[in-house]
C-alpha cells in the first residue's frame, strides 16, 4: 500500500475560495489548529473569477439603500424560494464583511466622498456592488489569501512557526468525509504533486469547495468545478437541497470555440451594454415576464435615461435577473436570430467612449482582445448562455453552516444551498461567501469547543477502504479513458438537463446516467501517482456524476419552471411548488429526491413586501394567513 | 479549419527529463492549452499540466513557450505559423515536479516574509476614506495574478540559485511598493526593500515588464520608485542626520 501521510487538526476547511478561507481566519481566530485544503495552488481559486463585484447595502451611492431592500432583491431574484433565514442573514451582515476586507488591505473604487463605490447590476434595486474595475473576485481572493498569510506572521512570531496554527495543503484533493458512528472524524484524499495519499483527522470539516459546473459542456468554471463538496457531503450522509436550479450565465463567450463558456461580466450591461438579435432589434424588451412589469422600462428610451436619472426612470431590461436574460437569448437563438457563432450581440461601444471602457471595464476589454481579437471599444461582443452557477447544495442551519444529518460537517458557500432559492443574483455570491463562510467557521468553532475530550476517532478500516476506493482507477488494467468518459457525461447533461427541460427528456437523462456507473468503473489512468492529470479527472467523475443525478432527478421532480428551472412542458411558476424544497440524499447507492416543506418567513419579513407583490408568488391560503397575521 | 502542428513538450520530473515530439490537430481559435488538453485526451493522460480559469485570470498556466515565459492559455496558436514546431517546457527559474508542473513554493516562501498591511489603529472598519487617484497607483499591483512570470525570467534568480536566498523577485517588489503607496499603510516599506528583500540587486533590465500578462509596469511604476525612495530615505546626508537627531522614520 502506497504511504499515507497523517495529520491531526481541530478543524479543516476543504477550499480555499472566499469562504473557506474566511471560515479559517474565523476558526484561527478562536485559537483552534486550522487546516486549509486546496484543490489548486493558493490563490487559484475559482472566487478569482467574479467580475462584478460584492453585493453589500452600505448605501454609499445610494443613501435608500439597506438590508431590508437587499433581502427584498434576494428574495424576488430568488423567486421567494430561498431560505428566508439565509437572505436576511445575508443582507444585514454583508456590509461588516466588505468593510472588513479594507482593514485587511483590500483597495476598492472610491465615491467622491473617498467611501467605497458602488456599482449597478441585474435585480439589484439600488447601486450595491462594491468593485475594483471588473476584477473584484480576484481582490476579495488576495485579500483572503493575505489575510491567512498575516495571521501566519502572527504565528511564527508567536511561536516561532507560521503553521503552528494555520496550515494551507496546496493541489490536494479529497476524495472522502471519514465518519465515527453518525459524527465527521477526519477526511481523506491525495496530494497531486506526489501522488501520496493523506487523511486529515479532524472532528470539525468545513466543506467550501465551490460549484458543479464541469458536469456540463458550456460552463465558465475551471477543471475544478466538479462538485466535490457537494458529492462529499451526500456520500457522507448529508442531504443536497434546491438541485434542480442551476445558474446559466446569460452572457459567455461564444467565440472562438477554446473560450467558448467564458464570462463577460454583468457589469457590461450595469455599465451601459446593450443585448441586439441579427436583425439588430433589443430584444430583452420583448422578454420582460409579468412579476418584473412595473419594475422595467417599456421603451429604449426610458431605458437610456435611467443610466443617468435612476430615481425618475426605470431600468432597462438588459439588467433583469440572470435566469430571464439567458431563457431571452436562448429563444432568440433558436429563433434564427442568433450572431454568426450561435450567440447574440452585446454591444458596450455604442454608449461609452473607449477610454471609459477601458477603465470599467479592463479585463474584458482585455480578454476579448487578446482572446477573440475583438475590440470592444468598436465592436460588439458575441455571448450566449453558459453554466456559471448552482443554487442548490448541501442542506445547512442558516445560522451555524451545519450540515444535515453529519454532526461535525459544515458547508458554506456555492457547496452550500438555500440562500440564493430558484436564482442567484450577480453580486450576491462574494457576499455569501463571506457572509456564510463566517458563521460555518464559527459554527465549527462552537462545535468543537462543544465535543470536550470526546472526539470521534478514524478506524484503520475506514482509511483502508478509502485508500483502495482512490487507487482503483490507477491499478485497472486495460479500461475506459476519462476524458471521453467526462466528454461523453457532459453532451448527456447538455442535451437533456440543460437550460430548457423537458419529462422524457429528462427520464431519458437518468437512464443515461446509469449507464456511466459501470463505465467509471472501468476506467484505466495510466502512468504513475505523481501528478497524473487522468487518475485525478477519474476520481472526480464520481463526484460530477452524482451531483448530475441529483440534478435531474430533481428536475423531473418539479413540475414547474422557477428561476434556474425552466420545464418546457410546465412552462408557469406554481405557488404551490414555491411551498416546497427538494432534498437529495443517497440510500443504498441511489439518489432519492423527496419533497420538504419550505420554512415560513416570519411576518416582520413578509411585511416588507406589498401584498399585491406577494399575491404572484403564494397561494390564496398563504395570503389570507398572513392578511391576518398582520392585522393582528 | 482544422490543421495538424508539431508540438515538442518537455517530459520527466525532478531527476530526468527530454523534449518529446507529438503531431497533434489544431483548431481554429484555439491557445497553446487547447493543444496541450488535447494531447492529455488523446494521446498522454498522464501529461502533466497546471490550469485553471482558461481565461487569462488565475496565473496557473506559466510556462515556456519556444523559451518565453507565457501563459498558455494566452498564447494564440495563430501567433505561429503552420510549419513551426512549438517547444514547451516548464519554467526554468523553479524546481520540475514533472512534466509542465514546477515547484513554485519559493514564490509563497517569499510572500511570508512580506508584513502585511497594517491600517491606522484608530480606524474602525467601514471608516476608511481614499481618493480614487491615490487607491489606482496601488491597485495596478493588485492586477497582479501571481503567474510567477516575472520570477521565472528575473535573471537575478533564474540561473543563480545562490541568490533565492536574499532576493523577494519582481512579484514582491510590486507587492511593497503596493503597500508603501497604499494611503492607509502605516509601515515602513523602503528600508525593508532594500534591506530585506534584496530591492538593491535589480538592475532594472525590465525583462519582468516585458513577460507580464497583466502589462503592469513593473520596472517603471514599482521598483525604480522604490529605488528613489530608498536613496531619499538610505542615503540623503541632510536626512540621515535628520534621523539621528529626531529618531525619524520613513519620509
Amino acid at each position: 500500500m502506497t504511504a499515507i501521510e497523517r495529520h491531526s487538526f481541530d478543524v479543516v476547511v476543504i477550499g480555499a475560495g472566499g469562504a473557506g478561507l474566511r471560515a479559517a481566519v474565523e476558526a484561527r481566530a478562536a485559537g483552534l489548529r486550522t487546516a486549509i485544503i486546496c484543490k489548486s495552488l493558493f490563490g487559484k481559486a475559482h472566487t478569482v473569477m467574479a467580475e462584478g463585484g460584492i453585493a453589500a447595502a452600505m448605501g454609499n451611492v445610494n443613501s435608500k439603500d439597506n438590508w431590508q431592500v437587499h433581502f427584498r432583491d434576494t428574495m424576488r431574484g430568488g423567486k421567494f424560494l430561498n431560505n428566508f433565514r439565509m437572505a436576511e442573514l445575508h443582507a444585514k451582515e454583508a456590509p461588516d464583511r466588505v468593510w472588513e476586507l479594507e482593514t485587511w488591505g483590500a483597495l476598492f473604487d472610491r465615491t467622491k466622498e473617498g467611501k467605497i463605490s458602488q456599482r449597478n447590476f441585474g435585480g439589484h434595486e439600488y447601486p450595491r456592488l462594491a468593485h475594483v474595475g471588473d476584477r473584484t473576485g480576484l481582490e476579495l481572493i488576495r485579500t483572503m489569501q493575505q489575510a491567512i498569510v498575516s495571521l501566519q506572521q502572527k504565528d511564527a512570531a508567536e511561536f516561532g512557526d507560521a503553521e503552528a496554527r494555520i496550515k494551507v495543503f496546496a493541489e490536494t484533493t479529497i476524495t472522502e468525509i471519514i465518519k465515527d458512528g453518525d459524527r465527521a472524524a477526519g477526511a481523506f484524499g491525495y496530494v497531486r504533486e506526489t501522488g501520496n495519499l493523506i487523511l486529515f483527522e479532524a472532528p470539525a470539516i468545513v466543506i467550501a469547495a465551490g460549484g458543479i459546473g464541469k458536469s456540463f459542456k458550456v460552463t465558465s468554471n475551471s477543471w475544478e468545478g466538479t462538485g466535490d463538496g457537494h458529492a462529499l457531503a451526500l456520500k457522507a450522509g448529508s442531504k443536497l437541497v434546491d438541485m434542480e436550479f442551476v445558474q446559466f450565465h446569460p452572457t459567455g463567450m461564444v467565440w472562438p470555440p477554446s473560450v467558448r463558456g467564458i464570462l463577460v461580466t454583468e457589469s457590461v450591461r450595469g455599465d451601459g451594454g446593450v443585448l441586439r438579435n441579427s436583425e439588430g432589434r433589443r430584444f430583452m424588451f420583448d422578454y420582460i415576464p409579468e412579476v418584473f412589469k412595473e419594475k422595467y422600462a417599456q421603451s429604449e428610451e426610458e431605458g437610456d435615461r435611467w443610466y443617468a436619472d435612476p430615481d425618475n426612470n426605470r431600468r432597462p431590461p438588459e439588467l433583469l435577473p440572470r435566469d430571464e436574460v439567458a431563457r431571452a437569448i436562448n429563444s432568440e437563438v433558436k429563433a434564427g436570430r442568433g450572431s454568426p457563432h450561435g450567440g447574440v450581440f452585446l454591444d458596450v461601444s455604442t454608449r461609452l467612449a473607449p477610454d471609459v471602457i477601458k477603465k470599467k471595464l479592463p479585463s474584458m476589454w482585455h480578454q476579448f482582445k487578446e482572446l477573440a481579437d475583438v475590440d470592444i471599444t468598436t465592436q460588439a461582443m458575441e455571448v450566449g448562455p453558459t453554466c456559471h452557477y448552482v443554487m442548490g447544495g448541501i442542506l445547512v442551519d442558516p445560522d451555524t453552516g451545519a450540515a444535515a444529518g453529519v454532526p461535525g460537517l459544515f458547508a458554506a458557500g456555492e457547496s452550500a444551498g438555500g440562500m440564493h432559492g430558484s436564482n442567484r443574483l450577480g453580486g450576491n455570491s462574494l457576499s455569501d461567501l463571506l457572509v456564510f463562510g463566517r458563521r460555518a467557521g464559527a459554527g465549527a468553532v462552537a462545535y468543537f469547543q462543544s465535543l470536550g475530550g470526546n472526539v470521534p476517532k478514524v478506524t484503520d478500516a475506514s482509511i483502508t477502504t478509502a485508500s483502495d476506493h482512490a487507487l482503483a482507477p490507477l491499478r485497472n488494467p486495460g479500461g475506459e479513458n476519462p476524458y471521453t468518459i467526462q466528454a461523453d457525461l457532459q453532451q448527456v447533461t447538455n442535451d437533456l438537463v440543460g437550460i430548457i427541460r423537458t419529462k422524457s427528456e429528462l427520464e431519458e437523462s437518468l437512464g443515461k446516467l446509469k449507464g456511466f456507473r459501470a463505465r467509471l468503473a472501468n476506467i484505466t489512468c495510466p502512468g504513475g501517482s505523481a501528478f497524473n492529470s487522468g487518475w485525478h479527472l477519474a476520481l472526480d467523475l464520481e463526484n460530477m456524476l452524482l451531483v448530475s443525478d441529483c440534478i435531474a432527478h430533481a428536475a423531473l421532480i418539479r413540475e414547474e419552471s422557477r428561476g434556474g428551472h425552466t420545464r418546457e412542458d410546465f412552462p408557469k411558476m406554481s405557488a404551490e411548488w414555491r411551498k416546497v424544497n427538494l432534498v437529495a440524499h443517497v440510500e443504498n447507492g441511489e439518489v432519492v429526491v423527496e419533497k420538504q416543506a419550505l420554512p415560513e418567513m416570519r411576518e416582520e419579513l413578509l411585511n416588507l413586501f406589498d401584498v399585491e407583490e406577494l399575491a404572484k408568488y403564494m397561494t390564496s391560503e398563504e395570503l389570507t394567513r398572513h392578511s391576518k397575521g398582520a392585522n393582528a | 479549419m482544422t490543421r495538424t502542428a508539431k508540438f515538442r513538450v518537455w517530459r520527466g520530473d525532478a531527476n530526468d527529463g527530454a523534449l518529446k515530439d507529438y503531431n497533434i490537430e489544431v483548431n481554429e481559435g484555439e491557445v497553446v492549452l487547447d493543444v496541450i488538453h488535447r494531447l492529455q485526451a488523446t494521446q498522454t493522460p498522464d501529461l502533466a499540466v497546471r490550469w485553471n480559469c482558461k481565461a487569462g485570470k488565475c496565473g496557473s498556466c506559466s510556462a515556456e513557450i519556444n523559451g518565453r515565459p507565457r501563459l498558455m492559455c494566452m498564447t494564440r496558436m495563430n501567433t505561429f505559423t503552420d510549419e513551426e514546431t512549438i517547444t514547451v517546457t516548464p519554467l526554468r527559474a523553479f524546481p520540475v515536479i514533472r512534466d509542465l508542473v514546477t515547484d513554485v513554493s519559493f514564490n509563497y516562501k517569499k510572500a511570508l516574509e512580506v508584513p502585511a498591511f497594517s491600517g491606522p489603529a484608530n480606524l474602525k472598519p467601514g471608516e476608511y476614506r481614499m481618493e480614487q487617484i491615490d487607491v489606482e497607483r496601488s491597485q495596478e499591483f493588485r492586477k497582479c495574478i501571481e503567474c510567477f512570470l516575472c520570477q521565472d525570467t528575473c535573471h537575478v534568480i533564474r540561473d543563480h540559485e545562490e541568490n533565492k536566498e536574499a532576493f523577494a523577485g519582481p512579484r514582491f517588489f510590486i507587492r511593497l511598493a503596493e503597500l508603501d503607496m497604499h494611503p492607509l499603510d502605516t509601515l515602513d516599506r523602503k528600508r525593508a526593500a532594500q534591506e530585506k528583500h534584496g530591492l538593491g540587486m535589480c538592475n532594472i533590465t525590465k525583462c519582468c515588464t516585458e513577460v507580464c500578462p497583466e502589462h503592469i509596469r513593473i520596472t517603471d511604476n514599482a521598483i525604480i520608485p522604490m529605488k528613489e525612495r530608498v536613496v531619499d530615505v538610505k542615503y540623503d546626508p541632510a536626512r540621515w542626520l535628520g534621523s539621528k537627531i529626531r529618531r525619524r522614520e520613513g519620509l
